[in-house]
């Protein structure tokens, strides 16, 4: 008769096909999966599209080409000419059709190649779509998503590279949100292509081959992240830093760094710029009493001016240790040369540094 | 000289009179159940066939666009007039003189074709729907206008009417996306997309009727060519102005817009091409503006009283209309006299209404600005005022 096995050894055995068998290497959390912010936007709209069958995406390349970021991948192949529709190359011609479309009850999805592109249409976007509920005095609601990658890609120069976060979420009527990771892309394209209300989505291209951990919860198919709510990346004490899309990368390094000489940073992702979710901004302040706002696009009017002037002007003003500070690409139009462009953007180290002086560390 | 001026006055009227006079007529108790008519001819781009210049008329029907016209006269007249008395402010852009088009169009629409136009809008708010008080009392900012005053001249809403736009050409594409759902829905309705002689140069009109043409796209795209776009006419701003031949690879009609009658059968054309899955189709319709461009323009710097005039005595459409009905014993003078006497009960009742009636409370500053708040927070116009969302209007799109 065999020796029978040890229980440790079953349970051992156990354990070790249950981690193996997953992912094959063993993680912290055996749970997760790895999701690039591409495919995560990608699966969002699949997901929708076969939710609702007023779901339609309209762009350019974004059907036979599989998206010119590859967002679409595989969408007209699996629904077909009627709901991916390729447009010519006239952003203010597709955008007011969908928004058209949209006032008749789809649900477009209206990419824009890069955000640049949208000045050419953003009539439609600020007084075809944003402001026609209110002028309708509530009769007419809009539920369309446009979105595309905004702010600085690599080495494309001036005309490509603008942030429109200060000028989309400066108009009342429009929800804009910017997601930073895998999750957020999907949680909150989701629930701005289910809101009937338009929805600015800024996402951010070098992000897009970024891969996240995310859970199951992530994968399933009613994943939805809710719009106008911050969240905490990283918990600290010493110092609030805020920012939204790929400048929540740039305060992570930043935190990094920092936690190595003690200075604990607590990073809030905003998620969403419109509406604002300065609550979550405030509490944190309340806890250490500094504040940083950091952001790629240009400092006059920008996004970190209206954080910080929200918190001078309330009750944050007594929170306040020291004076709060904005971080944000150099006021300059964007140089193509590769030194240059890497100074015309904040990095880590430059968070570094404002940390450091507003805490009066050498 | 003056007589020969007058002489020719004349001819021309008498010439409009042989076109007024019915071919066949049906008699029933001394009136006609019913007439037939010959408009002018249409002029054709990329088509074989056009809409039919032989018109049959009913008695019926005569009755309703007779009435329907005078009520948009009367309406934009009153329109005016609260205007001149500071009650009506910023924007009012009247109709006066383009009654047979919008008149005409919705004669040949099915209950779920839509419609969308610019800012000259009054007179299409009426056909679609709204009454005199929703229209006149949305016009002086009053809570019984059609969207509670919160819109004023240039945003009135309506089933199937999606504007009233502000910004000249907007119109063009959100109709070619409008006629895009109605297609991705499954119906066979159209969209009517109406701009005017000025926005006919606009490149997102260009843009909407190549899209619509590659997708056959239900859409008819209709110039109401009144001559002027603001105080440019139009020979100083389009190098063509064959508005009707500019979709270039999308065939087009040219129509009296002063005729309702040539309007309606024309429009019946056209929605029958669209609604038959044959892609989208231009329309220009030849029509005038008594009033200068808005309210705030005389209109007269920019062209003669004279030319006014002599459309008001030679082409206006209802006084051609009403002589159509009456030498085809089609209805009696009195007939329309209580039609006009009527007309004028109603919108005189509605000019006191929109006087009258009370302005939205200041809690509506802030509501439906979107359908679905998030926060419900609205910032005054100080860091210390924070107002209070409100939701009140059906939001038709949700969810």
């Amino acid at each position: 008769m065999a020796a029978p096995i040890a229980k440790s050894n079953l349970v051992m055995l156990k354990n070790a096909f249950k981690y193996v068998g997953l992912r094959g290497i063993s993680t912290s959390r055996p749970a997760s999966a790895q999701l690039t912010v591409r495919d995560a936007l990608n699966s969002g709209i699949d997901e929708e599209m076969e939710r609702d069958e007023r779901v339609f995406i309209l762009g350019e390349e974004v059907a036979q080409y599989d998206g010119a970021y590859k967002i679409s991948r595989g969408l007209w192949k699996k629904y077909g000419d009627k709901r991916v529709i390729d447009t010519p190359i006239t952003e203010m011609g597709f955008a007011g059709i969908a928004t058209g479309a949209a006032m008749a009850g789809l649900r477009p999805i209206c990419e824009f190649m890069t955000w640049n592109f949208s000045m050419q249409a953003i009539d439609h976007v600020i007084n075809s779509a944003a402001k026609t509920f209110y002028m309708s005095a509530g009769i007419v609601n809009v539920p369309i998503v446009f979105r595309g990658p905004n702010g600085a890609a690599a080495g494309v120069a001036a005309q490509h590279s603008q942030c429109f976060g200060a000028w989309y979420s400066h108009c009342p009527g429009l929800k804009v949100i910017a997601p930073y990771s895998a999750e957020d892309a999907k949680g909150l394209l989701k629930a701005a292509i289910r809101d009937p209300d338009p929805v600015v989505c800024l996402e951010n291209e070098i992000m897009y081959g970024t891969a996240f951990d995310v859970s199951d919860e992530v994968l399933s198919k009613d994943f939805v992240l809710p719009i106008g709510k911050a969240k905490i990346e990283r918990a600290g004490k010493h110092i609030t830093l805020v920012a939204f899309s790929r400048a929540v990368a740039t305060c992570l390094d930043a935190a990094k760094e920092l936690s190595t000489i003690g200075i604990e940073a607590e990073v809030i992702n905003l998620r969403t710029l419109r509406p604002l979710d300065f609550d979550t901004v405030m509490e944190s302040v309340k806890k250490t009493n500094h504040l940083v706002s950091v952001e790629h696009g240009w400092p006059q009017s920008g996004v970190g001016a209206e954080i910080v002037s929200r918190m001078v002007e309330g009750p944050g003003f007594y929170h306040l240790d020291a004076p709060p500070v904005r971080v944000t690409g150099a006021d300059i139009p964007m140089p193509y040369a590769k030194t240059l462009e890497d100074h015309s953007l904040p990095q880590g180290k430059d968070v570094v540094r404002v940390v450091k002086k507003l805490l009066n560390v050498q | 000289m003056f007589s020969v001026t007058l002489r020719c006055l004349g001819r021309q009227v008498h010439q409009q009179n042989k076109s007024l006079a019915p071919l066949f007529t049906y008699s029933k108790n001394g009136l006609n159940t019913e007439a037939t008519f010959d408009t002018k001819p249409f002029k054709l781009h990329k088509l074989e066939e056009g809409p039919a210049t032989t018109v049959t008329l009913s008695r019926q029907d005569a009755l309703k666009y007779y009435k329907d016209m005078q009520m948009i006269r009367r309406m934009e007249t009153a329109a005016g007039n609260l205007y001149k008395e500071k009650i009506i402010r910023g924007f009012c852009h009247l109709y006066s003189g383009q009654e047979a088009c919008c008149v005409g169009m919705r004669a040949s629409m099915r209950s779920y074709d839509a419609v969308i136009t610019a800012y000259r809008a009054h007179g299409w708010t009426y056909v679609m729907g709204v009454d005199a008080v929703g229209v006149l009392a949305e016009l002086t900012g009053r809570s019984s206008g059609c969207a509670r005053g919160k819109g004023g001249s240039m945003h009135m809403y309506v089933k199937n009417f999606y504007g009233g736009n502000g910004i000249v050409g907007a119109q063009q594409p959100l109709g070619a996306g409008i006629a895009l759902a109605l297609k991705y829905q499954g119906t066979d309705g159209v969209c009517l997309t109406l701009y005017g002689d000025g926005a006919a140069n606009q490149g997102q009109l260009y843009e909407a009727m190549n899209m619509a043409q590659l997708w056959k796209l239900p859409v008819i795209f209709i110039c109401e060519n009144n001559g002027y776009g603001m105080g440019t006419s139009v020979d100083r701003a389009s190098a063509s102005t064959a508005y009707y031949t500019r979709g270039d690879y999308v065939p087009g009609i040219w129509v009296d817009g002063m005729d309702v009658l040539a309007v309606r059968e024309a429009t019946r054309f056209a929605i029958d091409h669209c609604a038959t899955g044959k892609g989208p189709m231009v329309m220009e319709v030849v029509t005038y503006r008594y009033s200068g461009h808005s309210m705030s323009d005389p209109g007269t710097s920019y062209r003669s009283r004279d030319e006014i005039q002599e459309v008001r005595q030679t082409r206006d459409p209802i006084t051609g209309f009403r002589e159509r009905m009456l030498s085809s014993d089609l209805a009696t003078a009195d007939e329309l006299k209580d039609i006009d006497q009527n007309v004028r009960q109603v919108i005189d009742d509605a000019v006191k209404r929109a006087k009258s009636d009370k302005e939205i409370g200041l809690d509506e500053l802030t509501a439906d600005i979107m359908s679905n708040p998030i926060d419900t927070r609205v910032r005054g116009v100080t860091a210390f005022d924070t107002l209070t969302h409100k939701r009140l209007g059906p939001a038709v799109n949700s969810p």
